[in-house]
């Protein structure tokens, strides 16, 4: 196995897990055929399928306005737009007043994030705001990878909100994981290393010199950057061992956080007591998995700048490069990664890594552009995560949302429904299981599979035959309008085109003619000639105001689309 | 059922159940009861299927391109009779295990294929429209809750089940569909068309195929549906290559293994028979007639024929005269099947009034309004009481005599000779004609005039009336001149007379 399993982690598996693992999922990785192609750029048909399929993986769920805005692009120009910086959007307000009215607490509509913390019930509603908020950035996406690579940080370096317990702190790494969202990913291990709130959650902030606290240093080496290898000894995983976890702790002593500050901050203690003695001033000697480096010890707020040899020691190994590729990999392409594509595709990727100084951007768009990614083999392998289902949905069918102006109770609401169903599928935004982030990107070998279980597969099914219904989520919040879904298609008076467009924009995979024959029959009532929807659409389409008529292509429209998502197992691969 | 039940000192007494007794009890009315749909889809040309023998000389004039001998025709009484195909059909009338419900439709009648089915699914009039379907209504009012908590150990099968891979819009409840939908009783993926090409040996057919099989494992009513089909290993046998008798044979299976189910509903397709009428008949209406008494024998052999009622129906029936095609177009009223070992056996209404030398614009009227049908099998058959009633139909609908030991359909027959409807006169008229009618007992009556096309011209009566005779006026002053229909409808005699407008 190329990508060794986290010990710690695969320990983890909670009691009662294997009654929600499907008997079906995966007891070895598939041995499915794979691409042989490489790193080197994709040089083949850029059509619709191509362009859908690039669109895909890259937001949550494609829009058929998005299709469009690339639909006269090169591959090179679309990659452009979907690397374009974005604005950081305006923080999450208090939408939750009416609920939670505690004094001193900023007004409606205000933002709470550099407010104080003032109790339980309100860090609660923030947090829950923080979530809605966090949720309609993605729904309200741009056509940029940001959003997709925001929750990858997440997911990478994952923090739970409930452990935190100070929303204004997972805020606050929020936006920092956003701002690098494709940025340098050296640069965001340093940030990452000394953010307030991951101090709290991995207890960097208590981590002194006396009382040497491991944990933070521990994943540092073993989650967020050059990964365990083999275990070679007790003690030694290869990338690095137990020492270096010490070691790494000891670099680390002397930081804590602030939550008094505006906004909550974290500083090196020695800053502001001179005579601080929490960071540990002697040197720290590393195993040969580090070619023995030696830190030097500092004292007094010199102390501070030992952070940078660390990451500087641990970028300095080969493997860290490989280690984030193999992550980027698992999160873009597929989680098989076989002896070809980690010599075709992930060393060549670390070696762009490490040329750009750690880079994100460039290997990203080297991968996006590849003939590895683009070949056929790796087109809708992926299964869609609960956020590109639930978001997915929304952006799919353009549903339009409650804007802010209708009220925040009712946007927060209706954001916070879309967050909590796909928090039932066990994707809670926010809060990750653990540390590790979610068991699909790293459990193997079930992977991907563990999105589907006999309990999640009809909560997915609920959801999409909810929304697809004429009410909707809670009279129409958000619902799917058929009749202007279809009316997007080139030709929706042609039940055969009609059609083949919807399965070809809603599937990542082509499917089958009998599969078409079937939903067609829908349209067609069962009725033999095609002219008979034909006629329903043009008399629809003369008078939209007529009301039978209209009726008429819905009804028929609407069990369609529903069938497409809860019956057709290829709705749930991207 | 009489079940006293103390609720904080009030006794109620379920001889007449209420909606508060339901809501404390938490349960629906029990029964035992099956209603199958069978749905001929594309607009069933009733004139060919059921035969008035005594219009032979105007279907002769009419459609003489695709009229079957006269002597070929299976003769049910002296003026009806079935087509030569359904020999099946005929012997379950012979053993009085059919009836058929003559000129049934909706005034107004829509001849697009759509509207007009979504009209008979939702049982909606003929100028509204409705996100419901009929047996969705009535599903609903007595599992209010669906889907939430269900299945449980009360109901713990589907409320209703379509054979097929898409829900019957007649099955849509107000917020979900009420029922599931099966391709095989034992295989539940609900592939569409219950087959799908195997997934590709590649990544994404690796995972399509797993996502298939969790599907398939996970389907709510997996288990039930599975254990009460092995519990029928032997039927009676069905015909071969026939679509509907294996949807019945299913439907069968599942009633013998003991699951409550309700409802199914069934289709068959191929009924919008615009060309090639002559062997396309004979091919519908023998698999039809086939596949029908194949499963009323099945029934019998397995036990289970006290049980089950079923009803055939399609959006409309075709045009009086046939088109160059040798075929027919799209129609209006139509007659529909029956049957079952419970229903009173027999021809509910008259034969249709032909024109002796119809044009292309004449149509079947109706006579029987099809909302009366889904009445009588909700009331005399269900058992659905008469406030529920109005809750799933919007109206008030008559009943007709189609059910065993109802106690409208036998107070019907104790005075039927006395109900009457007169001849217009003058005839022809202008502008304005008077007509006699006689209401025996206490009835909802419905006076109706209709063009010759089937709309709605004038509604002159609708309400409940007392014995006595009446007289009835229309005014035809704003109409303009042409053949006109009057139809009386009370819960126990319906007829129709023919007028003349001549300006």
């Amino acid at each position: 196995m190329l990508f060794a399993l986290p010990s710690a982690i695969s320990s983890l598996s909670a009691p009662g897990t294997e009654d929600t693992i499907n008997p079906y999922a995966n007891r070895s990785l598939p041995s499915t055929p794979r691409s042989a192609a490489g790193l080197e750029p994709y040089t083949g048909t850029w059509g619709t399928d191509e362009r859908l399929y690039l669109l895909r993986r890259t937001l949550f769920g494609v829009k058929r306005s998005d299709l469009a805005a690339v639909a006269q692009l090169s591959l090179a120009d679309s990659l452009t737009l979907l690397f374009t910086p974005g604005i950081a959007p305006d923080p999450p307000v208090n939408n939750y007043s009416a609920s939670s009215a505690s004094a001193g607490d900023v007004p409606a509509g205000a933002a709470w994030v550099n407010a104080p913390y003032l109790d339980g019930t309100t860090d609660y509603y923030r947090t829950i705001s923080l979530k809605a908020w966090w949720t309609g950035l993605m729904i309200d996406q741009s056509i940029s990878l940001r959003e997709k690579m925001t929750l990858f940080w997440h997911n990478h370096f994952a923090t739970e909100t409930n452990i935190v317990g100070d929303a204004r702190y997972e805020y606050k790494h929020h936006a920092l994981l956003r701002q690098y969202a494709f940025g340098n990913f050296r640069d965001l291990v340093k940030q990452i290393t000394i953010d307030p709130n991951v101090l709290r959650y991995l207890n960097g902030n208590v981590n002194t010199k006396t009382s040497p606290n491991e944990n933070y240093g521990r994943e540092l080496l073993e989650l967020f950057t050059i990964g365990k290898g083999a275990v070679r000894a007790p003690g030694d995983y290869t990338n690095y061992t137990e020492d270096d976890v010490k070691a790494a702790a000891r670099v680390l002593t002397g930081w804590r956080d602030d939550s008094t500050t505006t906004p909550v901050s974290s500083y090196f203690d020695a800053d502001r007591t001179p005579t601080s003695t929490r960071h540990d001033p002697t040197n720290k000697q590393f195993s040969a998995s580090f070619n023995n480096t030696v830190i030097t010890g500092r004292t007094g707020a010199n102390g501070r700048l030992e952070i940078d040899d660390l990451i500087a020691m641990i970028f300095a190994q080969s493997e860290t490069a490989k280690y984030i590729c193999r992550k980027l990999y698992r999160w873009f392409v597929y989680y098989v990664i076989d002896a070809a594509a980690e010599s075709n595709v992930i060393a060549p990727m670390a070696a762009l890594l490490a040329a750009n100084n750690f880079e994100i951007a460039p290997v990203l768009k080297a991968l996006l552009s590849s003939a590895h990614f683009f070949d056929p083999m790796n087109r809708g392998c992926m299964i869609k995560n609960p956020i590109d289902v639930t978001v997915g949905l929304c952006r799919q069918f353009s549903c339009i949302l409650p804007a802010a102006a209708a009220g925040l109770a009712t946007r927060y609401s209706t954001l916070d429904y879309v967050r909590t169903q796909a928090a039932t599928m066990n994707m809670n935004i926010g809060d990750p299981p653990d540390v590790a982030g979610w068991a699909a990107y790293w459990l193997s070998p079930q992977y991907y599979e563990l999105w589907i279980n006999s309990d999640t597969l009809p909560k997915r099914y609920v959801y999409t035959d909810l929304l697809i219904s004429t009410n909707g989520y809670s009279s129409k919040k958000i619902v799917i309008d058929p009749l202007a879904f279809a009316d997007s298609f080139a030709n929706p008076s042609d039940p055969n085109l009609l059609v083949a467009d919807m399965a070809q924009f809603l599937y990542a995979v082509p499917i089958a003619d009998n599969q078409k024959a079937a939903l067609k029959a829908i349209l067609l009532s069962n009725q033999a000639s095609d002219t008979y929807w034909t006629d329903a659409w043009l008399l629809y389409k003369k008078d939209v105001t007529n009301t039978a008529n209209k009726n008429s292509v819905f009804v028929r429209l609407q069990p369609m689309i529903k069938y497409m998502m809860s019956s057709m197992a290829e709705y749930q691969l991207s | 059922m009489v079940l006293p039940a103390m609720f904080s000192g009030f006794t109620l007494t379920a001889y007449s159940r209420t909606r508060l007794m339901e809501s404390l009890l938490n349960t629906a009315v029990q029964t035992d009861r099956v209603l199958v749909l069978i749905q001929l889809n594309g607009g069933n040309d009733g004139l060919n299927m059921v035969i008035p023998i005594d219009q032979y000389s105007a279907l002769s004039n009419a459609r003489s391109n695709i009229l079957a001998a006269e002597a070929s025709v299976l003769k049910l009484t002296a003026k009806t009779g079935l087509h030569s195909a359904m020999t099946g059909m005929a012997d379950m009338y012979a053993k009085g295990k059919l009836a058929v419900v003559q000129n049934v439709g909706y005034p107004n009648q829509n001849f697009s294929h759509f509207r007009s089915t979504d009209i008979w699914l939702t049982a909606s009039d003929y100028n509204q429209t409705l996100s419901t379907g009929w047996v969705g209504r009535y599903l609903n009012e007595e599992y209010p809750n669906f889907p939430t908590g269900y299945p449980s150990t009360a109901n713990p099968d589907p409320l209703a089940i379509q054979i097929g891979s898409i829900l019957s819009p007649a099955l849509q409840g107000p917020v979900l569909g009420m029922g599931m939908a099966i391709t095989s009783p034992t295989s539940f993926y609900q592939f569409l068309n219950g087959t799908v090409d195997p997934a590709p040996n590649t990544p994404a057919g690796h995972e399509l195929t797993f996502i298939r099989e969790v599907a398939q494992q996970t389907q709510l009513y997996a288990t039930t549906v599975k254990t009460a089909a092995a519990k029928i290993t032997t039927q009676n046998p069905y015909p071969a290559s026939n679509a509907l008798a294996a949807q019945l044979k299913i439907v069968a299976q599942l009633i013998a293994g003991g699951l409550k189910t309700r409802l199914y509903v069934t289709n068959l397709g191929g009924f919008d028979t615009h060309d090639n009428e002559i062997a396309r008949s004979q091919a519908l209406l023998s698999t039809l007639s086939d596949a029908i008494k194949a499963f009323q024998d099945d029934l019998a052999y397995l036990g289970v024929e006290d049980r089950v009622v079923g009803m055939t129906f399609s959006e409309f029936g075709r045009r009086i005269k046939s088109n160059g095609n040798g075929g027919t177009d799209h129609g209006a009223a139509a007659p529909l099947f029956v049957f079952g070992k419970k229903i009173n056996p027999g021809v509910v209404g008259a034969n249709p009034v032909l024109p002796a030398s119809a044009t292309v614009n004449d149509n079947v009227a109706m006579e029987i309004d099809f909302r009366s049908v889904y009445a009588t099998i909700l009331k005399d058959w269900f058992n659905v009481p008469n406030t529920e009633l109005s809750a799933v139909l919007l109206s008030t609908f008559a009943t007709l005599p189609l059910i065993q030991g109802a106690t409208e359909a036998s107070d019907a027959q104790t005075a039927p000779a006395a109900f009457s409807l007169s001849q217009n006169y003058p005839n022809p008229f202008n502008p304005a004609t008077q007509f006699q009618f006689t209401i025996a007992s206490l009835q909802f009556v419905s006076i109706q005039v209709f063009d010759a096309v089937g709309r709605v011209v004038a509604t002159l009566v609708s309400e409940t009336m007392s014995p006595g005779t009446y007289t009835a006026t229309w005014n035809g002053a704003n109409a303009p001149s042409g053949v006109y229909y009057y139809r009386l409808e009370t819960g126990s005699y319906r007829e129709v007379k023919k007028m003349v407008l001549q300006k």
